[in-house]
């Protein structure tokens, strides 16, 4: 039993291992650092080799032990497709990225006019698909814990000890998924950690497997010829083909290949480089090579010297058991359990961000109608829901192993799941390369498919009496002869797994087809389709957007609840410079809409960022030009109709900008003709107050002495106003006319921002809760401070006049970004009118306030003062209260450093 | 019982003034200080005059005449507008609206009280 231990141990040992490789490559990752390895074509290779699971680790003995040569077809469909890279798979790669495909359901779903129902049922079907796989996973593991146990102890362990190991494992590998397969929201951004422990885990296996190799034939067999006369006396040494099972099993291997979200996952979403493909096309080949290299000397060793009636799938480990080679036993066994390992994690992971994207998140959305808009981070729910569905995914593959009693040969179960999958092919590939394939034919077509495949092949595995009746397969459903699971149509002879492999397919291929020729695709699809099948021809987005009536701080609120406050108002920053028009909020051009929704499809997915987006805009119009865009063929038509696309854009951008400038101008004028105006108002309210009260003290007899102070005191009160109108006036025209010497000197924003605080305090009565992080504001300042916190005061003293809330509260946030510092204040208020905000830094605008001593000035000086620091202050969208942005240049805060 | 005057402004310290000033002559003086309802305020209060101020919060003292004027029962009422913009094009839209009498701040106070006797008196006269 030591021995077990040991290797539990071993195990725990290199799963730590691993934990830190993924913890590395996620921290490198993070900085930056060791790009030439984290994107590399080496690693990319290596990641793809998740495709050889426990199944081909241990299976591929057994397979050739019972069927010869006939194992290869499972290495040779793989690599048709990878040396065939340039019509398939670069396709789908270059679409992946365009399109910021998550998965291949979203891909597929895309394709089809965003279509969430369709990708609902891809994942159901993968789902389904994919979880024997994964029990499969489990039961290689616990077996060969056991055939080790067995040789230690001889005796097999006990099914609860099995059991139990295979519940732990499961556990680890939720764990491990969870911990580094939902870093990030946005699936694009490239899993570090789990690619780089999968590629470790692919160089583990092989490493493993030709060890074994190398031992049975110089080990065991003693030699290259010695080992090959007795593969030739051997069975295995006949060379049978069964054509039809030669072509069915390559290709459903191609098919799967493509098809199965983790491959999808390994070869689509994470590719960094489209160049990689080209290293990878013969890389990968060449690794499935060396797997399959010593399959058949160790399959017919084993054959000779193991006992009758072991089970040639773990050949691998037990024949370096019988030898007694402990050490190579354990790193056969560390190879087995990296195959199983790094398929259940990408495989988990891809199911998961499925099952989130395109189940749980329209779910949700549908359950808080209206909810695009509403403030607070969904970006919980959708990591939390993608970690819920990885150990529900994990969860019903131990549920399935469990019940499957650890049954079959291990490349069946591999072969049905292969099958399951492969359905998709002709959505996929109908996909990308006919622009005729509708929705309703991709729905059929995997409908019929699937239904097919569960009839021939998922049903028939549990055996006659499991659930079809054993009268089911000699009579037919029903009774009727057409519908025998093995021999459909009434025509006997096949075999069971190419009959199934054929006829799911076909049927699948036929009704797709049908369908889409007779179903018209709606316009969204068509435009789709244009572009994923011209996906080299034009990778830039045609489709957009009509018309936007959108509010840019609707859409604002909503991609900070997917993307995070700091990214989205990245994006919306930049957007906004892009379009040339101060402050923050970029106005909702069909671009903006079409790059936004991108993005966000990176995080949920196509149809819900689709979803998403067009609950704000208020549905989707497709434009008569992308339409003619789409239906004509011609490359210069296409051409000409997106130039005068790209220039009515222009004029309309020109047309917006010059209606701009004249309501600017307008404005102006009126301005100056308010400004007068106002100044008379102004200078005027004080004096009438004052001449009057003094006329009444000079002319009426008998007040008494509290009248008197009362009338004297408003005077006093009023001249003050009085002088601080014409002291703010000549502040703001000497600001204005660039009068002003800086006095600049050094000083931290902390010192800054607490006498500031102070000061307002003191001359403002109504309290306030101020919020603050002083470690942020730890910045060192070199500038006109005198001037800097002026504009400070400014800001609290209006926070405090005019915040409403029934507990005022201001937030002061401190950031660096790039060259500059910012400093937000943000109340809890009810924020300002879209339509004041435009004017609120104008002179004398005040907003709905009725207190009389404001002259509403303060803004305007601020804003001149930051004008003359060679920053700026600016109102700030999309906090929920009302809030500025105070910005400095950061080479005036750290120039003292 | 003197006259009722309603005083529509929204400075305290001008309110305090025209308070004191009319109340010692006798008259029954109530105030108002939001624009947005004024009109409402003035037809159910009925007072025999309304000061009424230009730069009001809700609504601008040019509006509120025009809606008084419109109205049968007020279109008659005496008005004495207040303004401390001061701009003839003022004056002009005052007289357009209908007013009775226009004054600018700061005012006299013997002035403010010769008007708004002159214009109780009128109407006085004429009901």
């Amino acid at each position: 039993m030591a021995s077990l231990n040991a290797l539990v141990a071993v195990c725990l040992a290199y799963v730590f291992f691993l934990f830190c490789v993924a913890f590395a490559a996620e921290r490198a990752g993070v900085r930056g650092r060791a790009r030439w390895l984290l994107r590399s074509p080496l690693v990319y290779t290596l990641s793809l080799s998740i495709y050889c699971t426990a199944w081909t680790f241990y299976g591929a003995v057994g397979y050739a032990a019972r069927s010869g040569l006939e194992y290869v077809t499972i290495y040779l469909g793989p690599s048709l497709v990878m040396i065939g890279w340039w019509w398939i798979a670069r396709r789908l790669v270059r679409i992946g990225r365009s399109h910021k495909v998550t998965s291949i359901a979203d891909l597929i779903s895309s394709r089809y006019g965003k279509s969430n129902g369709l990708a609902i049922v891809v994942t159901i079907m993968a789902v389904i698909g994919v979880t024997p796989y994964i029990a499969l996973q489990l039961q290689s593991v616990t077996a060969s814990l056991s055939l080790f146990a067995a040789a230690e102890q001889g005796s097999l362990t006990d099914a609860d000890e099995a059991r139990a190991a295979g519940f732990w494992i499961a556990v680890g590998l939720a764990l491990f998924t969870v911990l580094f397969g939902t870093r990030n929201l946005n699936v694009n951004e490239r899993q570090h950690g789990v690619v780089i422990a999968v590629a470790v885990e692919a160089v583990v296996k092989l490493i493993a497997l030709l060890a074994v190799g190398v031992f049975v034939v110089w080990g065991i067999a003693g030699g290259v010829s010695e080992t090959l006369a007795r593969i030739d006396a051997s069975d295995l040494g006949t060379w049978e083909m069964d054509g039809s099972r030669w072509a069915g099993l390559t290709f459903v291997s191609a098919a799967a290949f493509l098809c199965l979200p983790r491959m999808f996952q390994v070869m689509v979403v994470e590719n960094d480089d489209e160049r990689h493909l080209q290293i990878a096309s013969w890389a990968f080949p060449l690794y499935l090579m060396l797997m399959s290299l010593f399959v058949v000397p160790i399959a017919v060793i084993g054959l000779d010297l193991l006992p009758a009636g072991s089970n040639p799938d773990f050949f691998v480990l037990s024949l370096p058991l019988s030898q007694g080679r402990e050490g190579l036993a354990t790193l056969s066994f560390l190879g087995g359990f990296s195959s199983a390992t790094s398929m259940v994690i990408v495989a988990t992971l891809a199911l998961s961000t499925m099952v989130s994207n395109h189940v749980v998140m329209p779910v949700f959305l549908y359950l808080h109608q209206g909810g695009a808009t509403q403030s607070g981070d969904v970006r919980n729910v959708v990591i939390l829901s993608r970690r819920l569905s990885i150990l529900a995914i994990i969860g019903f593959g131990y549920i399935y192993y469990r019940l499957s009693g650890g049954s079959g040969a291990l490349a069946a179960i591999g072969l049905i799941s292969f099958a399951g999958v492969a359905q998709f092919l002709p959505a996929l590939l109908g996909g990308i390369f006919w622009r005729g394939a509708t929705r309703a034919g991709a729905l059929v077509g995997l409908g019929v498919g699937f239904s097919v495949w569960v009839f021939t092949m998922l049903l028939p595995s549990f055996g006659p009496d499991a659930i079809l009746s054993a009268a089911v397969f000699d009579k037919g459903l029903f009774g009727i002869n057409g519908l025998r699971p093995q021999a459909l149509f009434g025509i006997p002879g096949l075999d069971p797994t190419v009959h199934a492999i054929f006829w799911s397919l076909l049927l699948n291929a036929v009704s797709f087809a049908l369908v889409s020729l007779m179903t018209f695709p709606d316009p969204l699809e068509r435009l789709q389709g244009a572009q994923f099948v011209n996906v080299f021809d034009h990778s830039g987005q045609t489709r957009g957007w009509q018309a936007p009536v959108a509010e840019s701080e609707d859409l604002m609120i909503m991609a900070q609840r997917i993307l995070g406050a700091k990214e989205a108002q990245r994006l919306f920053q930049a957007e906004a410079d892009r379009q040339g028009n101060g402050g923050y909020l970029p106005k909702p051009t069909a671009d903006f809409l079409q790059r936004l929704e991108l993005e966000l499809a990176g995080s949920v997915g196509g149809a819900t960022a689709h979803a998403m987006i067009s609950q704000i805009v208020g549905g989707t119009a497709v434009s008569v030009q992308d339409l003619l865009a789409v239906a004509d063929e011609s490359a210069q038509m296409l051409e000409y109709s997106s130039q005068l696309e790209a220039k009515s854009r222009e004029l309309s951008q020109t047309a917006a900008q010059l209606r701009d400038a004249n309501a600017k101008l307008m404005q102006l004028s009126d301005q100056k003709d308010a400004f007068l105006s106002q100044i008379s108002h102004e200078l005027r309210t004080p004096m009438t107050s004052i001449r009057a009260f003094s006329e009444i003290l000079r002319d009426t007899d008998g007040l008494g002495p509290l009248e008197k102070t009362k009338y004297a005191n408003i005077i006093h009160v009023e001249a003050i106003r009085l002088t601080r109108l014409l002291d703010d006036l000549l502040d703001l025209s000497v600001l204005e006319n660039g009068q002003v010497t800086l006095n600049r000197q050094s000083g931290s924003l902390v010192d800054l921002l607490d006498h500031a605080i102070a000061t307002a305090q003191a001359s403002e009565a109504r309290p306030i809760t101020f919020k603050r992080r002083r470690l942020d504001e730890t910045v060192t300042l070199h500038t006109d401070l005198d001037r800097l916190s002026q504009v400070f005061i400014n800001l609290i003293t209006n926070a405090q006049k005019y915040c409403l809330a029934q507990d005022p509260e201001l937030r002061i946030d401190v950031a660096q970004s790039g060259e500059r510092v910012v400093i937000d204040f943000i109340d809890n208020g009810w924020g300002i009118p879209a339509a004041s905000r435009d004017v609120m830094f104008e002179k004398f605008s005040r907003i709905g306030a009725q207190d009389g001593n404001g002259a509403g000035l303060g803004l305007a000086i601020c804003r001149e003062i930051m004008a003359r620091l060679g920053g700026d202050v600016s109102y700030l969208d999309g906090t929920g209260g009302t809030a500025f942005r105070v910005t400095l240049p950061h080479s005036q805060a750290l120039a003292a450093q | 019982m003197g006259k009722h005057v309603l005083l529509v402004e929204d400075e305290l310290n001008i309110i305090e003034a025209i308070r004191f000033l009319l109340s010692r002559e006798g008259w029954q003086v109530d105030t108002h200080s939001d624009g947005a309802d004024a009109t409402d305020v003035i037809r159910s209060s009925k007072p025999d005059l309304v000061v009424l101020d230009v730069m009001l919060p809700g609504k601008s003292g040019f509006d509120i005449l025009e809606e008084l004027r419109g109205d049968a029962a007020t279109a008659d009422l005496p008005v004495l507008m207040l303004t401390a913009r001061g701009q003839s094009r003022d004056r002009e839209m005052a007289e357009k609206a209908g007013v009775s009498r226009f004054m600018t701040k700061p005012f006299s106070n013997t002035e403010v009280l010769t008007a708004v006797r002159d214009l109780l008196y009128v109407h006085g006269q004429r009901t």
